[in-house]
């Protein structure tokens, strides 16, 4: 079972594929699989694979 | 006259750098605006799609200045300043390694070493770091384009708790120097800047004040305020009395 943020995911997708399905704009975003940062050409190629742990994060309000 | 704030060759007519944390997302274009900041700080933390995304609230053209907040040392600073960048965030960075989480202290050891690997890595280092002259100087010698002390602890609204070691820092070392985190009061920021501060920058006194939009406009008219009184230069200090009417001329009684 992969996790992205934290939340068990279980769909061979990739990760412009789940980016897209959950309304993300990738131009905000940076990914990171296993503790590697993704460029954002990669998306599109690089499948979620079982255990995989990616986070998706951006920018929120900080000081 | 020009006086522009000039980061890494960067120009800025503002001397407030504004901090986004603790804000309803619905007043930030309102206290950007009436702080007149054209530099603003952001974090960098797991994201879903389904809140708000604080850049839509940004005003245009204002430049993004990403932490590395959530950093414990200098490989995950590097990492999370990497992230900031490739999220579209640009070069600047303002680095923040902290481990102590009662008094949110700056790691200056590991913030130099960030430094430097992130100089680099072709970034902008801004480090936030405890006033130690020593350590600035490392900062410097790493690459930084400013350094940040700090004049009390983050978010405590303190004040200026740290002024004669930011007085050693900006006499001794050659770059911006931008007080952050502790500054409480607009009186506060306007006593840094007029002591020679390049910049103030503040987050919690102003999203913890009555009215957040007037608090962000009392902040900008004090560094104003402040920046013209050091280049005016201050007027001398007496032990004594010294009229400042004629002391000829009297009327006779």
């Amino acid at each position: 079972m992969a996790k992205i943020n934290g939340e068990d995911f279980n769909e061979v997708i990739t990760i412009g594929e789940y980016l897209k399905k959950k309304g993300y704009t990738a131009a905000r975003v940076a990914v990171m699989v296993n503790g590697e940062i993704l460029s954002k050409n990669e998306y599109d190629c690089t499948k979620i694979q079982p255990d995989d742990e990616v986070e998706i994060v951006g920018f929120v309000g900080g000081g | 006259m020009e006086d522009k704030l000039i980061i890494a060759g960067r120009e800025f007519n503002s001397r407030f750098i504004l901090g986004s944390g603790k804000f309803d997302l619905d007043l930030i274009n309102a206290a950007v605006k009436n702080a007149g900041a054209e530099i603003i700080t952001l974090a960098v933390r797991r994201v879903n799609s389904f809140t708000g995304n604080i850049l839509d609230h940004i005003p245009e053209g204002v430049t993004l200045l990403p932490n590395t907040s959530g950093a414990r040392n200098a490989e995950e600073a590097v990492k999370i300043a990497k992230l900031a960048r490739e999220a579209g965030c640009g070069d600047f960075i303002k680095i923040e390694v902290i481990h102590d989480s009662k008094y949110l202290l700056p790691d200056n050891y590991e913030t130099a070493k960030a430094c430097e690997m992130l100089a680099k890595d072709g970034f902008i280092p801004m480090p936030y770091m405890y006033p130690d002259l020593y350590a600035a100087r490392d900062m410097k010698n790493a690459g930084a384009a400013a350094v940040m002390p700090l004049a009390a602890p983050i978010g405590s609204n303190q004040g200026l708790s740290t002024k004669q070691f930011i007085r050693i820092l900006i006499e001794e070392i050659d770059l911006p120097i931008i007080v952050d985190a502790g500054i409480g009061k607009p009186s506060q920021a306007c006593e840094a800047m007029e002591m020679g501060a390049s910049a103030i920058m503040a987050n919690t006194a102003i999203a913890t004040a009555g009215n957040i939009v007037q608090m962000a406009e009392a902040f900008k008219n004090a560094i104003i305020a402040g920046r013209l009184a050091y280049l005016a230069g201050t007027g001398r200090v007496l032990d004594k009395a010294s009229a400042s009417s004629p002391l000829t001329g009297f009327i006779a009684d």
